[in-house]
């Protein structure tokens, strides 16, 4: 009896040993944890996702790339995110935050209890210790910029063990998204690196695991060069489900490198992959056709926040020998001759041709993906060859008895047009341009290049004449889009570098910006960037053209697929994806 | 000569009356867009519909349906044989209109189907051509005219002018040839015109191609050169120029000739890959290169095969010479046994 009763006590107790091995943790008593609305899954299962690329590196302050930040995303949290399917910002490490009246204190209250991936607690001091990496000019880390307001870097001072208060220079206009992927850092991990001026090295690909902690639902387990990023659960993660069940559902996150966008679509309708995001019109298509036998998860989101346009170069050549294209610039500086090419565009066939009619005709910065802040005042004039004629005539341009077009001085209109070889959507734009151009006389050439010639040429050698390129993307909110539009900004790209504002509209656009960024109140902002948009869409720096709509795909049996227009498109709700016991029926979203 | 040779002859010829006349036999202008019809499938011909059989054949308008494109039945297109079009020139001198065949507006004959921008892909096929073979055409005869010089001079001369002649030949064999005509490439301005980068390119092509030809006509003019009748010519004073245009030119000749048909599908091989990787002549002129670059997409290539035309015309032209380079040859060695 007694040699019974022993044994029972003790497979009772390897049961609960092995229990509590295969179930994930509990929730601990103390943790102040937030709480996802979203449908409850279950455990088990990984998902495989094709990246274009490796990851440069595992450190989330240097990651600069998609990929490193699609992986170290996963790794890490932020005080304050900006839900990517509201587009509103909300909880995360921070369960709640003050703002005083005049917009320059945020008062943030972390949640108790968290714990990095290694066990190691979260506190304030970890707060304070990130941002000083992130503001220290020996590391220039690329989200110092955001963090400098006026030349001036914003104040972060401990409150208590678990208070953060944050003072900016003046207010700032949805400073709360400020936060949004800034990743809280482990000090007891990289405080040594910091100090010692080692931090560029930190979390490279040949860290080990244990080396590596965060905040995020995953936590690096494995890097197989040229192969893949396996990343496992977080057994630490600050996020629950409605029933109380510790989140990630997911076992494991596979990244597999696997090349170009068909190399992604081939692995994924292999079923060596499970989810697909920013697909081309074209292969959203082919994978649409093939529905029948995949039962693919397939999303159209609308209109993306990117934007495409054709850039005529009016930058100062000073003493770079471009004579050629100095003679031009007198064309492209013309407002009435880039008014002509934006007449003669084609747009609905860019939009038809190029992106399958997945996309939208844009004449502004704002397209109608960004609900919250595009000018729907603004006109969209149909194309009109006549009007284009028009306006070359009231600039002194002349037709030849060949019907090519010239200058005034009799110079005939020829000019190239440079875009990215590995851009197929945007070759495709510059060759309708090209057409479209022809038929009024203008003798346009397409020289596809290399990106990062490209790149060369638009940022620094200014040896182009004409190039079809595309921003936009990362916010809806209009902040980001500073370096853009205000005249010193390093994305400026008709005329960078200008020591003051060559125009009085460019002027114009400087002090709206500015004013906008320090306005706190929507609806003023609204209407000052409403009067940004109507002046960029006059002048016409930019001669915008299409959109595609953001395009997504996934595995019929992932639960929880609700891609998003923001990025990370697919993989921003990672924590809360899981895998369905038998696939539902999909459709199309 | 043999049956054999004169119908491969009479088959490059036509092939290449056929490229000439482009302008005669395609339907379209090959830059013409209709972007009502991007990726349509080949047009089909019909002779029968409700009311019986048709002695013309006729076709439908495609118009997008559900599933890609649908004929519209509510109206017939019958098909015209010499028909006014839109206009064209044949070799930059004669200006003309007529087309073999065409259907009246707003109808469209698309032999081949339409590529991306709605452009007739059977009229790209043939305009492509034109530049691809012409290409590969003249690329032929630079290498050749170049290759047979340096033969000559190294091959009769022989010395310190043989040794640097075809130390230089095994400098320009040893050269990966796409890499090098990549990186030349590089150096020429950003944009030319499709006129300029169509000469460049064929210089360029030709003039990595003539070390081959170089060392096979050296290697002719090396055993020519020490025959009974050319010594005796030597020995009754005949120049040096004269040996080699009356008594060592005839003997290379046959092997030229073979091996401008062995050179012409690899140099028009070559323009298409250049063009393939953006390197060649530009949009919107056709090449057959350039036309199928278009294939490096997955989606382009599983879903409208039609696209891969300028395979078939490159593989033909390329089957045709190869041929008769087998057939000269043949021929040329049983004449001088």
């Amino acid at each position: 009896m007694k040699a019974i009763t022993r044994l029972t006590l003790l497979v009772c107790l390897l049961a609960a040993v092995c229990f509590a091995a295969v179930s994930p943790d509990k929730p601990q008593l103390g943790e102040e944890l937030a709480r996802s609305s979203e449908t409850s899954g279950h455990y088990g299962g990984h998902v495989t996702i094709g990246d274009r690329a490796e990851p440069k590196t595992l450190n989330p302050v240097l990651a600069t790339d998609a990929v490193s930040r699609e992986v170290t995303g996963r790794m890490m949290a932020d005080l304050i995110d900006i839900n990517r399917a509201t587009q509103q910002t909300e909880a995360a490490l921070a369960k709640s935050w003050k703002i005083s009246p005049d917009g320059r204190v945020f008062t943030l209250q972390l949640r108790k209890g968290i714990r990095f991936s290694d066990g190691h607690s979260f506190d304030a001091d970890d707060v304070l210790f990130t941002f000083a990496v992130y503001m220290d000019e020996k590391v220039d880390a690329p989200q110092r910029d955001l963090l400098i307001i006026d030349g001036k870097p914003i104040t972060v001072t401990k409150v208590d063990r678990y208070t953060v208060r944050f003072t900016l220079p003046r207010p700032y206009a949805s400073a709360e998204r400020l936060f949004d992927g800034l990743a809280m850092l482990p000090k007891h991990l990289l405080e040594k690196p910091f100090h010692d001026g080692k931090f560029a090295e930190a979390w490279s690909l040949n860290t080990a695991p244990t080396d590596i902690a965060g905040l995020g639902a995953f936590r690096l387990k494995q890097y197989v060069p040229g192969q893949k990023v396996v990343l496992e659960r977080n057994p630490y993660y600050w996020k629950v489900d409605r029933e109380n069940a510790r989140l990630p559902y997911l076992d494991e996150l596979v990244f597999l490198f696997v090349g170009t966008e068909d190399s992604q679509v081939m692995r994924f309708e292999s079923g060596d992959t499970d989810m697909i995001s920013r697909l081309s019109s074209d292969n959203f298509t082919l994978l649409h056709r093939e529905h029948d036998r995949t039962h693919a998860q397939l999303a159209d989101l609308g209109a993306s926040l990117e934007y495409n346009f054709l850039l005529f170069n009016q930058n100062d050549l000073g003493a770079k020998k471009l004579d050629a294209l100095a003679q031009k610039q007198k064309w492209f500086r013309d407002l009435k001759f880039r008014q002509a090419v934006s007449a003669a565009i084609d747009r609905d066939s860019i939009v038809r041709l190029v992106y399958g009619t997945r996309g939208a005709a844009l004449w502004g910065n704002v397209g109608p993906g960004n609900k919250f802040w595009i000018n729907s005042s603004l006109p969209h004039p149909a194309r009109s060859l006549e009007n284009a004629r028009q306006l070359l005539k009231s600039a002194g341009f002349s037709w030849n008895r060949s019907n090519v077009l010239a200058d005034p001085s009799g110079q005939v209109v020829e000019f190239s047009i440079v875009t990215s070889s590995s851009n197929t959507q945007r070759m495709k734009m510059a060759t309708l341009i090209q057409d479209d151009l022809s038929q009024l006389g203008m003798q346009v050439h397409v020289v596809p290049l290399e990106f990062r010639a490209l790149i060369d040429r638009v940022f620094q050698s200014f040896d182009y004449e004409a190039a079809v390129m595309g921003l936009g993307g990362g916010d809806a909110d209009p902040n980001p889009e500073m370096n853009v539009w205000t005249s010193s900004g390093t994305s400026h790209l008709w005329h960078l570098h200008e020591a003051e504002p060559a125009t009085d509209w460019e002027r114009e656009v400087d002090q709206l910006m500015q004013q906008q960024m320090v306005t706190l109140e929507y609806a003023k902002r609204k209407k000052l960037y409403d009067r940004v948009q109507e002046l960029v869409a006059q002048q016409l720096p930019f001669i915008f053209l299409a959109t595609p709509n953001v395009l997504a795909a996934a595995n019929p049996r992932l639960g929880n697929f609700h891609p998003a227009v923001l990025e990370p498109n697919t993989l921003w709700n990672a924590d809360e994806l899981f895998i369905r016991n038998a696939p539902e029926t999909a459709g199309v979203q | 000569m043999r049956t054999r040779t004169r119908a491969l002859i009479a088959l490059v010829i036509g092939l290449h009356v056929i490229l000439l006349l482009a302008g005669l036999i395609a339907p379209c202008d090959p830059a013409a867009q209709n972007r009502r019809l991007p990726y349509a499938p080949p047009s089909r011909l019909h002779l029968h519909d409700a009311a019986g059989w048709h002695v013309r054949p006729f076709l439908y308008r495609m118009v997008p349906g559900s599933e890609g494109y649908e004929e519209d039945r509510s109206q017939q297109f019958p098909l015209h044989f010499l028909v006014r079009g839109s206009g064209y020139q044949i070799l930059g001198l004669v200006q003309s209109e007529w087309h073999l065949f065409g259907v009246d507006e707003p109808g469209q004959f698309a032999l081949f189907g339409t590529d991306g921008f709605g452009r007739d892909e059977f009229s790209r096929v043939l305009y492509g051509g034109q530049i691809s073979v012409a290409a590969g055409i003249a690329a032929t005869l630079i290498a050749l005219c170049a290759g047979t010089l340096v033969g000559l001079l190294a091959g009769f001369y022989g010395r310190w002018i043989d040794d640097s002649l075809m130390a230089g030949s095994e400098l320009f064999l040893s050269l990966p040839w796409l890499y090098f005509l990549l990186g030349v490439r590089a150096f020429l301005p950003l944009h030319l015109s499709p006129v300029r980068t169509f000469f460049l390119l064929t210089a360029v092509i030709g003039l990595i191609g003539w070390a081959r030809p170089a060392r096979l006509v050296r290697g002719i003019v090396l055993s020519v050169r020490s025959r009974n009748f050319v010594l005796a010519a030597q020995a009754f004073g005949a120049s040096d120029l004269y040996v080699i245009r009356r008594h060592i030119f005839p003997e290379v000749w046959a092997v030229l000739l073979t091996q401008a048909a062995m050179l012409v599908p690899r140099y028009i091989a070559a323009e298409v890959t250049l063009s393939f990787f953006g390197l060649g002549v530009s949009e919107p002129v056709s090449s057959w290169g350039n036309m199928l670059s278009t294939l490096q997409q997955y989606s382009v290539l599983v879903s409208y095969g039609w696209l891969l035309a300028p395979i078939g015309a490159l593989v033909i032209t390329s089957v045709i010479y190869a041929l008769l380079a087998d057939t000269l040859h043949s021929h040329l060695e049983f004449h001088s046994t």
